[in-house]
């Protein structure tokens, strides 16, 4: 005995029961409430393509909304709650639709709720809560999903008796083998129709397989079929809701296969008839399943509804159960049926329904041109075989109509999947046309389409399998139209005239049953999303407790606040000790590539837009880079350290971009150049030491004069080798070190030991934004956004006049240097703060012609500073603007200034 | 996700490598300015085979030219390329 709950209910169920056999063993007969129209549904099927019974399984983070009722089996207490009612299931209000469905037709929506925005607004609120499914929960899922890999010879998807015995040949063949089933335990249709081959074929074969070395996953879907025979495998370690007994709760499967052996078997379809949709009426295989498979006879009188003989098993099914079987009505004229000890009416289709919320009580028909009814509280029926062909279609196959089945099947394909069993070859059925009131004969149960709805699409011009679908909202949700399209299909075909394989059919997409979120995330999921790069002074940062900041993969400190100071007096504090004194920061994270060999000059001069060659031994400049287009894409600086060897630097966000640029100019374009171009991003540890005092400082440290700015020396610091370069991001005299980075940690102490001797101040991202944007210097992803030229940027004295640069023809088209581009600006506040991120107008209501990339303030003076793109910005110096952020309700008047707020001359650079 | 025979590495899952472009629209240094845009902007998308350009940036980061048919993702060549593979 097994407890769960249904609704707040307790009851109990058998051991291996899904919640679908268990609810009919409690007599539940009403479950769900249907999608548009809210009408009692109960249990249809018996397997993943249940339309009717979804319900909401577990609690907090771990509930799952619209789990299939026959896709959950039932564990010690399990929580299962109805969906899609209010106040509960047996008294919906929203049931009231259903006496409005006729002025609920399909297109409803399109037609009713349009004009103006604020109207539909108010609709929303209304559709989205009177429709859906169930509601997505709002905890994290606290439970784990993994993500495997496979490889195997042969993959058979489906443990029927095709796929058992195809699993078995090739895995006593030699081949590796994995089978796949979607269900708990082996067998599928031999569990409801076992004849020679039983439950002890079924365990025997599935031994053979495992002592062949093969591996069989159950309670696995093949829920996705992609290119070069990959297949993906949705694993259940757990069922819905239940605690995963080691913490994963699903498994994914990408599994490469040599070959796939598709053994899918079919899906039963209903029929289309009046009121079809009833609790008490099912399929008549899965009726089979839950009398033979878990001993559940959930009425006492039968009527059954076919078009084949499979549904005689039915009827002998429940016949030994002990359940009274009333009629069958078979389509097929006499003599079909004749010797099966049944009533059996011939040339009989079902006309309508009766009954209660909770039940079925009769059926009527019309046989042979009369109308005749019964009294019963189950019907089942057969409308024929649909092949599961979704992961045959998603391969890319083709398929074949076959006119007995009236289904269609697997035909070619160009990967190397076949299908066998019951998909290749379905039963021969009767060819039906549905002869009762179309307005109430539901062909999709899930999405509430009735026959009316689709002749009402074809009334409206929707010719297209894929508009019908798109218009009625046939085959959408969680059972993507298994039970329905076929029979939207005939409708269709019916009305164009036409043979149904000529009717097309809309595309198999994947996953050919539902997939939770967590589980594609699997451990990409919460921090794990991207990885982190850690400094390689991460634990001397950390130590002093800083605001960290992302920048690219990377955690830079953003400041190193002193007691209770805020960010933004701890960035000011830091920011005026590099202006008044010295400071010194982490910059290890910027890009940097080792160029060296006789051609290293020659490959810089083609990734750079600058002129390299003429660089003196010992001096290094400010370098950009360019995209083919001409766009400025990255800048650095670059330094001839040695004859032939370079140290390219460029922004650390970019960096795995221009690595990658860097190699593909390299082994694509220049193969035949003599050069060598190493990515030492990570090799080397920065360090930067910026102020009035930082010449002094340096001196102290490596016990020699400091190189003059754009310079660059060897040297040694705290009995560590490292380079200096002498470049200046803040505007103030500054340096910086590189060091491999396992010694970094000794280079860091030495130094911040001589910057605190003499009372200078470590600084984070955000005071050396500031320092940056008073000076006027880019950043990329800032005033470099991919949008500007050189020429925007005031970058084009410095191109390298003999071309021969990526980018020098994109660059030469005459639009990317014309009149009417934005162009870099400095922006000085005349009353205000800038807001960052602003548009730039002339006046309130005018169109913007331009925008602020970056804003701060004077850091000694105060005073609110900006950069940003203007149109024709550089004739504009003097004009006053508007930065105005609507958004944040913020606006500043500015004048338009050059872009460069402190030492214009740059003397604080030099000796 | 396909599979491709990696020159140096052998068969591996394509989540290893990383698409640069085709061969078609590949910009020689030496393009005056309207080849250039046109092998950027003007891209031919046939129906059928086509050398593209990729990366096995996840393994080997050597970079290669696949033959593929773009309907049917048959791969029908892998050739290296780079300084190694010059003639």
């Amino acid at each position: 005995m097994i407890n769960f709950s249904f609704d707040g209910k307790a009851y109990t169920a058998q051991e291996g029961d899904t919640l679908a056999a268990a609810l009919l063993r409690n007599g539940i007969g009403l479950v769900g409430r249907s999608f548009k129209y809210h009408r009692p549904r109960g249990i249809m099927t018996a397997g993943v393509e249940e339309p009717n019974a979804l319900v909401t399984v577990g609690e907090g983070g771990r509930a799952e909304p619209n789990t299939r009722a026959t896709d959950v089996f039932v564990y010690e207490g399990l929580v299962a709650r109805s969906q899609n009612r209010w106040p509960n299931l047996n008294f919906d209000l929203g049931a009231l639709f259903s006496l409005a469905s006729p002025m609920l037709p399909a297109g409803f929506y399109y037609k009713t709720f349009f004009g103006s925005a604020k109207r539909w607004m108010l609709y929303e609120y209304f559709i989205r809560k009177a429709a859906g499914l169930g509601n997505a929960p709002t905890q994290g899922d606290p439970d784990r999903f993994s993500h495997r890999a496979a490889f195997c010879d042969v993959l058979v998807v489906g443990a029927g008796p095709a796929g058992l015995q195809a699993a078995v040949d090739a895995a006593e063949a030699g081949k590796r083998v994995i089978l796949v089933e979607q269900d708990n335990i082996l067998g599928a249709s031999l569990i409801r129709d076992p004849q020679e081959l039983n439950a002890v074929w079924i365990s025997a074969t599935a031994a053979r397989i495992r002592a062949a070395g093969g591996r069989i996953l159950t309670r696995t879907t093949a829920s996705g079929y992609w290119e070069h025979d990959l297949v993906t495998l949705t694993q259940r370690l757990s069922e819905p809701g239940q605690i995963p007994v080691n913490g994963v709760a699903q498994r994914l499967w990408h599994v490469r296969a040599g070959q796939v052996i598709l053994a899918n078997g079919s899906i039963e379809r209903p029929m289309a008839f009046a009121h079809n949709d009833r609790p008490g009426i099912m399929l008549s295989q899965a009726l089979r399943s839950y009398v033979r498979r878990f001993g559940v006879v959930p009425g006492k009188r039968l009527v059954i509804a076919t078009n084949n003989d499979d549904a005689y098993k039915t009827a002998q099914a429940l016949k030994d159960a002990g359940a009274q079987i009333v009629a069958i009505l078979d389509a097929r004229p006499a003599p079909a049926g004749a010797n099966s000890g049944h009533r059996v009416y011939n040339d009989a289709v079902p006309l309508s329904t009766k009954g209660a919320r909770h039940c079925l009580k009769s059926v009527s028909a019309l046989v042979d041109g009369k109308e005749m009814d019964w009294d019963a509280d189950l019907l089942a029926v057969s409308g024929g075989f649909t092949p599961v062909v979704h992961l045959h279609m998603q391969a890319g196959g083709t398929l074949d109509w076959n006119e007995d089945a009236q289904a269609f099947i697997p035909a070619s394909s160009r990967q190397n999947v076949t299908t066998i069993g019951g998909a290749a070859e379905p039963q021969p059925i009767f060819k039906m046309v549905p002869v009762s009131k179309p307005k109430k004969s539901f062909i999709d149960f899930q999405n509430d389409v009735t026959l009316a709805d689709v002749d009402l699409a074809w009334a409206e011009g929707y010719r297209s399998v894929e508009h019908l679908k798109r218009y009625t909202t046939l085959g959408m949700a969680t059972d993507q139209g298994k039970l329905s399209n076929m029979a939207a299909l005939g409708r269709l075909a019916e009305k164009q005239g036409v043979a149904i394989p000529e009717a097309g059919l809309t595309t198999f997409r994947p996953p050919y049953t539902p997939v939770t979120m967590g589980l594609i995330a699997g451990a990409g999921a919460k921090d794990a999303g991207a990885h982190v790069r850690r400094l390689a002074l991460y634990d001397l940062h950390a130590a002093k407790n800083p605001i960290w900041q992302p920048l690219g993969y990377w955690f830079r400190p953003r400041a190193y606040p002193n007691g209770d100071e805020t960010l933004a007096q701890a960035a000011l504090r830091e920011a005026k000790a590099v202006r008044n004194n010295v400071g010194m920061t982490d910059v290890s994270t910027l890009a940097k590539f080792e160029v060296s060999g006789p051609d290293a000059a020659a490959f810089l001069e083609i990734i750079c837009a600058t002129t390299v060659g003429k660089l003196a031994v010992g001096r290094g400049r400010y370098t950009f880079m360019l995209r083919e287009d001409g766009f400025v894409f990255d800048d650095g600086t670059v330094w001839r350290l040695d004859e032939n060897r370079y140290l390219l630097t460029s922004s650390t966000g970019g960096a795995d971009r221009m690595a990658t640029h860097i190699s593909y100019v390299r082994q694509y374009l220049c193969p035949h150049l003599r050069v060598s171009a190493v990515n030492v991003q990570e090799h080397y540890a920065g360090i930067a030491i910026a102020g009035p005092t930082a010449k002094a400082v340096l001196a102290t440290l490596i016990g020699e004069e400091p190189p003059r700015h754009m310079s660059t020396v060897p040297a040694v610091i705290a009995g560590v080798p490292v380079i200096i370069l002498a470049a200046s991001y803040s505007g103030e005299r500054a340096f910086e070190i590189y060091v491999t980075a396992s010694d970094a940690a000794t280079v860091w102490t030495a130094c911040e030991t001589q910057v605190m001797t003499v009372g200078g101040a470590l600084y984070g991202l955000e005071a050396m934004e500031f320092l940056r944007i008073e000076k006027g210097h880019l950043v990329v992803g800032g005033e470099v956004d991919g949008r500007m030229t050189p020429y925007d940027l005031a970058l084009d004295k410095m191109l390298n006049k003999a071309g021969g640069y990526i980018g020098a023809s994109g660059l030469a088209r005459p639009a990317l240097s014309e009149t009417g581009r934005r162009q870099l600006v400095g922006l000085e506040a005349i009353a205000g703060d800038i807001p960052e991120g602003s548009m730039l107008i002339p006046s309130e209501g005018a169109s913007p012609q331009g925008h602020v990339s970056a804003a701060a303030f004077r850091i000694i003076e105060g005073g609110s500073v900006a950069l940003g793109q203007l149109v024709d910005g550089f004739s504009r110096h003097g004009e006053v603007l508007i930065a105005s952020s609507p958004t944040r309700g913020q606006k500043a008047r500015v004048r338009v200034v050059a872009p460069h707020f402190y030492d214009t001359a740059g003397e604080r650079y030099r000796d | 996700m396909m599979q491709f025979t990696c020159p140096h590495c052998g068969p591996r899952a394509q989540s290893e490598f990383i698409y640069e472009r085709t061969v078609d629209s590949v910009v020689p240094l030496d393009a005056p300015s309207q080849e250039a845009m046109a092998k950027l902007f003007t891209r031919s998308n046939p129906r059928g085979v086509d050398d593209e350009i990729w990366r096995h940036t996840y393994g080997c980061r050597a970079w290669m030219i696949l033959t593929r048919h773009r309907v049917t993702n048959e791969i029908s060549g892998c050739r290296a390329i780079g300084p190694e593979a010059l003639p």
